[in-house]
């Protein structure tokens, strides 16, 4: 198998971009402008799966290629090349972003039909999922930057896709500059850890760079300053605390976008980045610790906000962000292939949960309020077919693929003794089974809440139809590749990776764990809350009805706080928006630019009558203030240079 | 080092001595007997009717600074005439070139009217 | 001195030969014909184009000319390029604009050919007075471009506060020159870096350097030198603002990494500290400030001030890196900016209206292309990648890293971070909202020229982004 292949299915969704960018206005039939947006991403994936086949039949030793392209920066001590590094790691993303977003391509071609921004629609999604292959598969930390800000820049444009509809309290272009403006601060750190790394390591390719890490001993003061500037990067896309307040309003855009991108895809890159630096994390305890307590916080919070949400992709939202809290929680406590086994089952059934939630959407004609939904059941079956697996997927009920992946990231907390962020994660799968249960109650079951008379719901086309199908499918099986050893399994997915993370397990003294009684009674605990969640959601939201809203009118207090989510928008508004802005405009530019200098000027006359007074005659207007900087910029540095 | 610089800082006090004894030695020992005559602004008899802060045509200024602008490079030329011989081709090439682009720009200003004084 | 050598060293240097000769072309026509703004517009952008390939033939070659008073090749070539192809641009996008604001006359292509020479002489200079010569016929020409809209206020306004701040910092520069001449014994550039070593603990040495660059901080626009900026950016002629903050700010750090050399920053450790402190006030305050205007001028006037701090930062980090950095931001700021302001001008009304944000409204449904140019240009300016002005910051926070300012590279990255939010506006107003119903849509001619102009820009931005070592290989020899 020529890994030169590669290439080729990273630069297809390039070639897809570049025709539905240019002729798409010119393109009439939108089937056409579908069939070479899905097919250039399908192709992807189809020699991504001959390549992963081809190197499940290699020895271990034998599984990890790094492709140059071209040579692009050689200048002075940088040496960057553009390279794609294929190992274990980076064909399971590319599997992945390939397969979820072929899918997801397909699904578009129903959802966004009319669409006038069609083609657009197709270039922009052709063009993430470039940029992401890019991410995924770069050999160095500059190409994985190019990728990360081309992901974003993506993601900006398809969140302000539907530019002329009102969001929340702005428009989609604000919620657009905002994700853009809060990723911004992310890359801030991931530059900032990138300078470091180059400063360290003098070298920026991963490969030379963990192999000269490998040989650091663990409690390294600079390594860990790197992976904290690294890990607020990754806070960023990947929408963790203190910088998840964009991936809410991300749901701005389509809905087929919000799947790809701000569920299965984009937002799981901040996972994958740590997972490829595990080496360096693993250097670093204090960085692990920070990114365990932030992950397991994360999913906590973001899990009761959801509570109480009404609009169905919100729910689905700060599920996310729930969601990928475990992961972070995964790879703090060292578990990187526990974490990535659940960005794998999490793609497949947050994709399907959104893309399910679309079909709604589409079927109720753009209305979002599951107060205004109930008892779609019938009208939607294979919808709701679906989304019920996807719900108890991510409910944490076995045998579907989000038990086995959730539960190995909670027995590897425990086991590796963080039992505080253990109980959160339980506490917090309980709350997820919860939300989860009640979104699927109040939008498909009991009686419907919404105009019967003006209003048929229909289910969706082929086209939706069959993803929705296939994720299912995905959702259920997909946890096989995982069974814990416990469960007579193989952990296939552990081993598959273990060679990634040899060096990073090595450094912190992890060794795989024996079967213990202990892990039956965890996994039956987990199992046993997500019961307890999922059925006081069915009581509460079909048969005591009344009970959530006298609940929420004793509560009062805290139901507003779920429901404001923490006021985390006003507060960052608060303490850093506002004051920037402030600054900028009252300070700086009317104070600063026009009041002190004016009020120094016309202070100075009082302090030395004449003499100015002369020199103000002579001459007036403000170029006499600019001067007057100026010389206060001359005093300061010439009486420094003559003190020093 | 510093005291290299004495002669110019002695320069400078004798400068600044020498300009404002000048400028006001006329008021210091000059005889002042004023009149309502002598007071005016004009000896001559001219009634002052408009503020002096009066507008000048443009084309004085335009007169005075091209002027000098051709009135400094012939300072120039003085130097190059003196050693001409000595310089020999080389110098006069180098003039050639440096009076051809004061021809352009003295073709320039003629053409554009610059000294054309209605 | 005989006279093959003298014509060897007008050929060494080159471009600024042509330039010069191109100059008095222009403006003799001008003398003698009528109406020949076309003509002269087509001679200057041959001759700009001849010099910008004749400075790339010449990039391989080292050397000195007349007395070693004008270097040639390496460092001056790359220089003479940027000029020329800055110069280029703005002459492409000048045709259409000078015509709408009726201000079209031919000694405008002469004064920005002349403007161009003192910035090929600044990049050039082996010695001070060189180096003042190139300075002051670059200003010279710059005041009198910026008060080129006779007719309009704020123009003369622009060309008066220009000339008057101007002058000021020209005498500090000057006397900077004089005391460095008095501590170092010679006005030789490298002589002078040489001993800088040696002169780090003398008052005299220090302070002329202190002038010095007091004088240059005003020409980059570095805070607190930088209050005529937004006023003169917004006064002169849109083309004119776009090439003195790109030509005229690159000019100016052609010198100063000349003069405030690798070896003479490391060496002299005082003039390192207020170059730093210089660098950061001026990322603060430029970009600070940038987010609270309303016109599109004065935010690209402030986010300059913003730029000259981040490259500045390649200056103070004094190593291979910073130093390539500072080059390789120059190009591509020349080219985002240029296009950034080609773009205003293209969209200027004829009374200098519609550049404020909310004239941006909308753009992309009225005007596509304009609309993702711009979206490029604001992109670039950002710094994302694959951007050219990515790796601009990149190298010089890089280098800035390496020399031990990582305080410095963390305030750069922040403030770019805050920068996002002034750029980003434009480019959500122009794609993200729609214009205002009884909004007058204001009719601008199309121009076939300055359309290429703008292509163009993108178009190295991109391919500088992507392949910058094209770049990156022509200057990696220089530090």
């Amino acid at each position: 198998m020529p890994f030169q292949l590669i290439s080729i299915a990273v630069f297809l969704p390039l070639v897809g971009f570049l025709i539905n960018g240019l002729l798409g206005s010119r393109i009439k039939s939108e089937k056409a402008i579908g069939v070479i947006g899905s097919a250039t991403v399908g192709i992807s994936f189809v020699i991504a799966c001959a390549m992963f086949f081809d190197m499940l039949g290699s020895p271990p030793e034998e599984r990890s290629h790094i492709i140059e392209i071209f040579k692009w920066i050689a200048a002075g001590s940088l040496n960057v090349s553009f390279a794609y590094q294929i190992d274990q790691l980076s064909i399971l993303m590319m599997l992945i972003v390939t397969g979820v977003g072929f899918l997801i391509h397909v699904y578009s071609i129903g959802y966004m039909h009319g669409d006038p921004g069609f083609w657009r629609f197709f270039a922009y999604l052709n063009l993430f999922i470039f940029a992401m292959l890019n991410l995924i598969m770069a050999d160095n930390f500059l190409l994985l930057f190019l990728g990360w800000e081309g992901v974003g820049l993506c993601s900006y444009l398809l969140i302000g896709f539907w530019y002329d509809r009102k969001f929340d309290k702005g428009t989609t272009g604000d919620a657009a500059k905002k994700a853009f403006i809060v990723n911004r601060i992310g890359d801030f750190g991931f530059l900032i850890g990138m300078f470091l790394i180059f400063e360290m390591f003098g070298t920026l390719t991963f490969k030379d760079v963990f192999t000269q890490a490998s040989t650091l001993s663990v409690g390294n003061t600079t390594i860990m300053w790197m992976t904290l500037a690294l890990f607020l990067g990754a806070t960023g896309k990947s929408a963790q605390i203190p910088l998840f307040v964009w991936l809410p309003d991300a749901m701005a855009g389509p809905t087929p976008v919000s799947a790809l991108i701000h569920a299965a895809t984009m937002v799981t890159a901040g996972i994958y980045m740590v997972a490829r630096c595990a080496v360096l994390f693993a250097l670093a305890p204090t960085t692990l610790m920070v990114v365990a307590i932030v992950g397991a916080t994360t999913a906590l919070f973001a899990a009761s906000i959801g509570l109480v949400q009404n609009d169905i992709k919100k729910v689905l939202a700060y599920s996310t962000i729930s969601q990928l809290g475990y992961m972070f929680l995964a790879l703090g406590v060292g578990a990187f292939a526990a974490g990535l086994f659940h960005v794998m089952t999490h793609a497949f059934f947050k994709a399907l949960l959104f893309l399910g939630s679309g079909a709604v959407i589409h079927a109720m004609h753009d209305e979002q309020d599951i107060q205004k939904m109930g008892g779609l059941k019938s009208h939607l079956p294979i919808t709701y077919k679906t989304f019920l697996v996807g719900t108890l997927a991510i409910a944490g009920i076995p045998p579907l693929a989000g038990f086995f992946s959730k539960d190995e990231i909670l027995w590897k907390a425990f086991s590796g003794g963080y039992w505080p962020l253990w109980v959160m994660g339980l506490i917090g799968a309980g709350l997820t089974a919860f939300y989860m249960f009640r979104l699927l109650s109040l939008t498909f079951e009991g009686k419907p809440r919404w105009d019967q008379h003006h209003l048929h719901p229909h289910e969706a086309p082929k086209t939706m139809a069959v993803p929705l199908i296939v994720l299912a499918g995905l959702s259920v099986v997909g946890g096989f590749v995982g069974i814990p050893h416990s469960l007579g399994g193989g952990n296939a997915i552990e081993q598959w990776l273990d060679p990634v993370f040899e060096v990073a397990n090595r450094k912190m003294f992890l060794t795989p764990h024996a079967v213990v009684p202990l892990e039956y009674v965890l996994m039956i605990a987990s199992v046993l809350v997500a019961l307890a969640g999922i059925w006081l959601a069915r009581t509460w939201y079909l048969k005591k009805t009344e009970v959530p809203e006298q609940l929420a009118s004793r509560n009062r207090g805290v139901y507003n706080l779920f429901l404001n989510k923490y006021k985390v928008d006003e507060l960052y508004d608060a303490i850093i928006v506002n004051p920037i802005l402030k600054t900028s405009e009252m300070f700086l530019w009317k104070v600063f630019d026009v009041k002190i200098i004016d009020g120094i000027v016309n202070g100075i006359p009082r302090l030395i009558g004449m003499f100015s007074g002369v020199a103000r005659k002579i001459q007036t207007g403000v170029t006499q203030n600019y001067a007057l900087a100026f010389v206060l910029g001359v005093v300061l540095i010439l009486g420094f240079l003559i003190t020093k | 080092m510093i005291d290299q610089y004495v002669p110019i800082g002695i320069m400078m006090v004798v400068a600044i001595v020498f300009g404002i004894v000048l400028a006001n030695i006329n008021k210091w020992i000059g005889p002042k007997r004023p009149s309502d005559e002598k007071l005016s602004t004009y000896e001559s008899g001219m009634e002052p009717v408009k503020t002096a802060r009066e507008r000048f045509s443009i084309k004085f200024y335009m007169v005075a600074m091209l002027f000098i602008v051709f009135d400094i490079e012939i300072v120039f030329m003085y130097p190059w005439a003196v050693k001409f011989k000595e310089l020999g081709l080389f110098g006069f090439v180098e003039m050639t070139v440096f009076i051809l682009i004061l021809v352009v720009g003295f073709v320039y200003v003629w053409r554009k009217g610059a000294l054309k004084w209605d | 001195m005989d006279l093959s050598l003298l014509l060897h060293d007008t050929l060494a240097i080159g471009p600024i030969s042509l330039i010069t000769l191109v100059g008095l072309v222009v403006l003799t026509i001008e003398a003698l014909h009528n109406k020949t703004e076309n003509i002269n517009c087509w001679i200057s952008l041959v001759g700009l184009a001849a010099a910008l390939v004749l400075s790339l033939v010449q990039l391989p070659t080292t050397g000195t000319a007349f007395s070693d008073m004008i270097a040639t090749g390496g460092y001056a070539s790359f220089f003479s390029a940027v000029f020329a192809a800055a110069g280029l641009l703005t002459v492409m996008l000048s045709k259409s604009y000078i015509k709408k604001q009726s201000i079209e006359h031919g000694e405008y292509y002469a004064i920005l050919l002349f403007a161009i020479v003192g910035m090929m002489l600044m990049a050039a200079a082996t010695d001070l007075v060189t180096l003042f010569l190139g300075l002051e016929l670059m200003s010279l020409s710059f005041y009198i471009l910026a008060g080129f809209v006779r007719r309009r206020n704020e123009s003369n306004e622009a060309a008066l506060k220009y000339f008057l701040l101007g002058a000021f910092a020209t005498g500090f520069l000057l006397y900077g020159i004089a005391l460095l001449y008095g501590s170092a014994g010679t006005t030789h550039i490298p002589s002078i870096v040489g001993k800088a070593g040696m002169l780090a603990s003398s008052t005299m040495f220090l302070i002329g350097c202190g002038l010095l660059l007091i004088g240059f901080a005003f020409k980059i626009a570095a805070v607190p030198f930088h209050m005529w900026v937004p006023d003169v950016y917004e006064g002169s002629p849109t083309t004119v603002s776009g090439f003195m903050s790109t030509g005229g700010k690159a000019a100016a750090f052609a010198a100063v990494l000349v003069v405030f050399a690798p070896a003479l920053v490391r060496g002299v450790e005082p003039v390192r500290d207020v170059l730093a402190v210089i660098a950061a006030l001026s990322m603060i305050v430029g970009n600070v400030i940038a987010i609270a205007q309303t016109s599109i001028k004065r935010m690209l006037a402030y986010s300059s001030i913003a730029h000259a701090g981040y490259i500045l930062v390649g200056v103070i980090a004094a190593n291979s890196y910073g130093a390539q950095g500072v080059l390789f931001y120059l190009v591509a700021y020349t080219m985002m900016n240029v296009g950034a302001f080609g773009i205003l001008s293209y969209l200027e009304s004829e009374d200098g209206k519609n550049v404020s944000f909310d004239d941006y409204r909308g753009l992309s449904a009225s005007r596509p292309t304009l609309a993702l140019l711009m979206g490029i240009f604001m992109f670039s300016l950002t710094g994302i990648p694959p951007f050219a002005g990515f790796f601009g910051k990149y190298y010089v926070f890089a280098g800035a890293v390496q020399a031990g300012y990582t305080w410095l590279a963390i305030l750069g990255v922040l403030m770019s971070v805050i920068s996002a939010y002034y750029y980003l506006r434009l480019v959500v107003l122009m794609y993200f909202s729609e214009r205002e119903q009884d909004a007058p849509v204001i009719a601008v001619p199309t121009s076939g020229l300055g359309m290429a102009a703008l292509v163009l820009s993108a178009i190295a931005l991109l391919g500088f982004g992507i392949y910058p070592s094209v770049v990156l290989n022509f200057i990696s020899h220089f530090f």
